[in-house]
């Protein structure tokens, strides 16, 4: 990978726990307690912060709370542009009719994501609600979408990317801000590359890590 | 004198056993000297080779019946643009040439067009069916000197030996077309059409749903298309030479294909039959690893076979089993051949490519001019290629005035080319009607020049005269 | 990517796993609530038929609606298409309209080949002729991978009429690419010209070759290859080379038995063979459609993947979150 111009860490592996454990606290409250509760992680980061969450609220509540994961890859609405991708698996870990489902994410970008998510899970019932938490929210939403619960607000420029770093697939809790020359970005990003720019503000060097 | 001089050309004359450079003279319909000084117009033809008139013992013209594929003004437009002065049409038209007015009427429109001479092979059966013997003696009276129900087989043992021995009233010539329907024609039995599955067959694959469609092989097995055993050639030449044998019959075998087929006639000839064959250019260049494609261009009878038959039939044409190169030319309309492999008809274009294919893949590298050319493998010197493509074939079918010697006195049936020049091969640029050429695209070396039918051009400078 | 699915012969290892894993995603699909998720939205598939078979032709129709994709039949079989006439102004005619993918089933060998010259959808074939039937054999691999954990290693004998089989060509290639050992078993008389080159050992007896088998692939021999003399009568062919329950027991613990269908029972397999616990029949018809949406999945993204031209595409595409 091609080491960009600068990286800074917004948010330390401490942070992310604070966060993770405040968003915990918000799911319970808001929908007065864990019973119907259905947390789904997007594939591929939303699924360990899924557990996580799943686990700080066993742990608040002292009840076994599941998380399920949610490939969103055949609702994307770029198939017809960049070609297949590998499919994941989805696994509820209840059925959804009645339920609060809550999407688990890494990053809230421009919702397109999020408005897949939403098209599968309704594919598999119909929830009483579905709800959106996200480690971080970077701005730049291309869709009527916001998240409910929030780990850190982070607001960027498109030129930057943001990564999300996790114990479970990176080794290390972090999040780190970085921007890199456009080049060496499209490096890291081949898949945002191949869809190719759509405006002049927004340049492969806005993606954060597939 | 009124006439012209050809200058500085290598007339190689396989009948008159000359290969150097000489001057020709012609006077009206004849040659009047060879290797003397220059006689009325002085036409330079230096660089180039002078030989006898080339002479296609199997061609099919389609006229009458499917003029959308050829016409014999079509057909021997593009025979006079390939270097021919006389060609022998096969007898599967429609009506088939089975009587004395087919005959008459082939001849008679060969005769308007004036691009070359045209001797027509009349039906051994009536209607091609392989029963009743068609009427050869008035035929006969017309000229008629071979008979084949090309195309078609004649199936039964019994009507092939009473052709033989009926045809010897003329000491004429049976062709039988060499393929056992039975390892081929698949359940459904013959051909729909008159043509069948030959290569005259202008209509429609014919015969049954498993009817051969290609070698049968490793490549036939793989591609999941009927098998062409090369039993079927072997097994029917076979019992034709056995049949022709103590006959005195003389019999001729067309487009030989497999090395079976080959070392068969070469047995016969040791042992003194009177049996011909003649092989054509597809058949000594392409092999059935073209069928990958599922091109039907590549679709012929008898099929493209093996590198190894390839071998054989080009030793076969190096040893003299072999006595001509015959085109088979078989044109189809883009139509017919643009179908399904299954559905496709069988047959190639030959007249316009068969010296060019000759010279690239089967003669050495002679020296002419300057430049070397030849083909990487030579089997033939550049007179025995013409002795098969002119000399022989003429003599085999009694065609008097045509492959030489080139002499005085004699007719000047003349074919002028450039050797070395290389072209690539154009379809849409030919004389044919139609355009399925399996060497478009292809580039080949050796071009016509002119073509003289009788002293006088029929293609000159390579362009219609 | 796959350019067109016209042959088993064309396709890696890798190729094959991706559409095998593909497939095992997409399964999960049928079971859903709502059995169709908006993947091809957009995408037109044609089934152009010039040979009936309504098994084949449904199948591919449910894969592709699965996937949201526009599905037309274009049965050719009875109209003067089916006698070759106009295959090629078909071919035209579906080009001009811009399908996206042709499926196409013909009784001709290379006729989907055939077919890629003149249009530039994708095409996919669904057999043809002798020659191939690669969702055929993708299906089974996948039946095979799934109820046996894997192929490489295995043991497979494929029985009976290998010579007119399009699918047996299609699934002797898909095992030996991936890694199984085959033996073709049969009368000489229905195995194909130069079965040497085949790369599978062959035999002429059945019960030898059962107890080394892991998968018995039993083909359908038709009846009207008895009258043209390849084997003498169906009682002989059953006896020397049919399934039946007694065979079945000779096959190793775990083995399992399949057949592309449609079954003549009482020739190549007996009922009760036919039903036995250890029939993959049923599967394979179910995998079908997860195996066919896989292959619709993996050959249709992208530009690529789409023969007609859309105006603006590309100055107003969207963003990718990726």
């Amino acid at each position: 990978m091609t080491a960009p111009i600068s990286a800074t860490v917004v948010l330390a592996d401490s942070d992310v726990a604070r966060a993770l454990k405040r968003m915990a606290h918000e799911i319970l409250e808001r929908n007065k307690g864990p019973d119907r509760l259905v947390l789904m992680g997007i594939r591929t980061r939303g699924i360990p912060l899924a557990r996580r969450l799943a686990r700080q609220i066993s742990e608040i509540e002292a009840v076994e709370v599941a998380a399920g994961s949610l490939d969103v890859t055949l609702y994307r609405d770029d198939y017809a542009r960049t070609g297949p991708r590998p499919l994941g698996q989805t696994s509820f870990p209840a059925e959804v009719d009645g339920k609060v489902v809550v999407l688990v994410d890494d990053v809230l970008y421009t919702g397109r994501t999020i408005r897949a998510a939403m098209d599968a899970v309704m594919d598999y019932g119909r929830p009483q609600a579905i709800q959106l938490a996200v480690l971080v929210d970077r701005g730049h939403r291309e869709l009527p979408i916001r998240a409910d619960y929030v780990g850190k607000n982070l607001p960027t420029s498109s030129e930057q990317e943001v990564r999300v770093h996790l114990a479970e697939s990176d080794g290390v809790d972090e999040v780190v801000v970085a921007t890199a020359p456009a080049s060496a970005a499209s490096a890291t990003t081949p898949l945002a590359t191949a869809a190719g720019p759509t405006r002049p503000t927004s340049p492969a060097t806005a993606r954060r890590r597939a | 004198m009124s006439g012209f001089t050809l200058t500085g050309a290598r007339v190689v004359d396989p009948a008159g056993g000359r290969d150097e450079v000489a001057n020709v003279s012609i006077d009206g319909e004849i040659v009047v000297a060879v290797g003397g000084q220059v006689q009325g117009t002085r036409v330079d033809a230096d660089g180039l080779v002078l030989a006898p008139g080339l002479v296609d013992l199997h061609v099919h013209l389609r006229e009458p019946g499917r003029e959308d594929a050829e016409t014999v003004e079509s057909g021997t437009a593009a025979a006079a643009a390939g270097g021919f002065t006389a060609v022998c049409p096969m007898a599967n038209t429609d009506p088939v040439c089975d009587h004395a007015g087919v005959v008459e009427q082939v001849s008679r429109l060969a005769r308007e067009a004036g691009h070359c001479d045209v001797y027509p092979i009349g039906a051994i059966t009536r209607g091609l069916r392989g029963e009743e013997l068609a009427e050869m003696g008035a035929m006969a009276a017309q000229g008629v000197r071979c008979f084949s129900d090309d195309g078609m087989p004649v199936r039964s043992a019994q009507v092939m030996r009473r052709a033989l021995e009926y045809a010897r009233t003329w000491d004429a010539i049976i062709c039988n077309h060499a393929e056992e329907a039975a390892l081929t024609w698949g359940e459904g039995g013959r051909g729909a059409t008159a043509g069948g599955r030959g290569s005259g067959g202008a209509a429609g694959g014919g015969g049954g749903a498993d009817a051969a469609q290609m070698n049968e092989g490793e490549l036939s097995s793989l591609l999941g298309l009927a098998g062409w055993p090369h039993e079927a050639e072997e097994v029917m030449v076979a019992r034709d030479l056995i049949l022709a044998r103590g006959r005195g019959a003389r019999l001729h075998v067309p487009h030989v294909s497999t090395a079976g087929a080959v070392d068969l006639i070469r047995d016969a000839k040791a042992r003194g039959a009177r049996v011909t064959a003649e092989a054509a250019p597809h058949h000594f260049t392409l092999v059935d690893e073209l069928v990958t494609s599922y091109d039907p261009v590549y679709k012929v009878n008898p099929p493209l076979r093996t590198k190894d038959d390839v071998e054989a039939v080009r030793r076969g044409l190096a040893d003299g089993t072999i006595d001509a190169i015959a085109t088979d030319h078989a044109p189809h309309p883009p139509e017919q051949k643009e179908q399904e492999w299954a559905h496709a008809p069988c047959g190639m274009l030959g007249l316009e490519t068969a010296l060019a294919v000759t010279l690239t893949q089967l003669v050495g590298a002679e020296p002419v001019g300057t430049e070397l050319v030849g083909a990487e493998r030579p089997v033939l010197t550049l007179s025995q290629a013409l002795a098969a493509l002119s000399t022989n074939p003429a003599r085999s079918r009694d065609i008097g005035g045509h492959g030489g010697p080139i002499q005085p006195g004699g007719p000047a049936n003349l074919v002028l080319f450039d050797p070395a020049q290389r072209w690539t091969v154009d379809e849409r640029a030919l004389h044919s009607r139609s355009r399925n050429t399996p060497f478009a695209g292809t580039q080949l070396r050796g071009r016509v020049v002119s073509t003289l039918l009788r002293g006088r051009f029929t293609f000159r400078d390579g362009a219609l005269a | 990517m796959i350019p067109h699915l016209l042959s088993m012969q064309d396709l890696s290892v890798d190729q094959i796993t991706a559409i095998l894993d593909t497939a095992e995603t997409l399964k999960e699909i049928a079971l859903r609530p709502i059995a169709k998720v908006p993947t091809l939205r957009g995408r037109t598939v044609c089934n152009l038929f010039f040979e009936d078979s309504t098994r084949t032709r449904i199948s591919f129709e449910i894969a592709a609606k699965r996937l949201s994709a526009d599905v037309i039949n274009f049965s050719a079989k009875g109209s003067s298409v089916s006698k070759g006439e106009g295959f090629k102004d078909t071919a035209l005619t579906l080009q001009a309209m811009g399908v996206d993918a042709i499926v196409v089933r013909h009784a001709a060998s290379g006729a989907p080949q055939q077919l890629t010259r003149w249009v530039d959808a994708k095409v996919l074939n669904a057999g043809d002729g002798w020659h191939q039937h690669p969702t055929q054999g993708l299906l089974d691999l996948f039946t095979i991978r799934e109820r046996l954990g894997h192929i490489e290693g295995l043991r497979a004998a494929v029985v009976g009429d290998v010579f007119h089989s399009r699918v047996a060509r299609s699934v002797v290639q898909g095992l030996l690419t991936m890694g199984a050992e085959v033996t073709i078993v049969g009368p000489p008389t229905l195995l194909p010209p130069r079965v040497d080159t085949w790369g599978t050992a062959v035999s002429h007896d059945l019960d030898a070759v059962l107890p080394k088998t892991d998968v018995l692939y039993l083909l359908r021999v038709q009846q009207e290859r008895m009258g043209e003399q390849f084997f003498p009568s169906s009682r002989e062919y059953a006896r020397i080379w049919g399934v039946d329950r007694d065979r079945l027991a000779r096959l190793p613990e775990g083995a399992v038995v399949m057949h592309p269908g449609p079954m003549n029972r009482g020739v190549e397999v007996t009922a009760d063979a036919a039903d036995a616990p250890n029939s993959m029949i049923q599967l394979q018809v179910t995998n079908g459609i997860a195996v066919r949406m896989s292959c619709l999945y993996l050959m249709l993204g992208g530009e690529d993947g789409r023969a007609a031209d859309v105006g603006g595409r590309g100055s107003n595409s969207e963003r990718v979150e990726a």
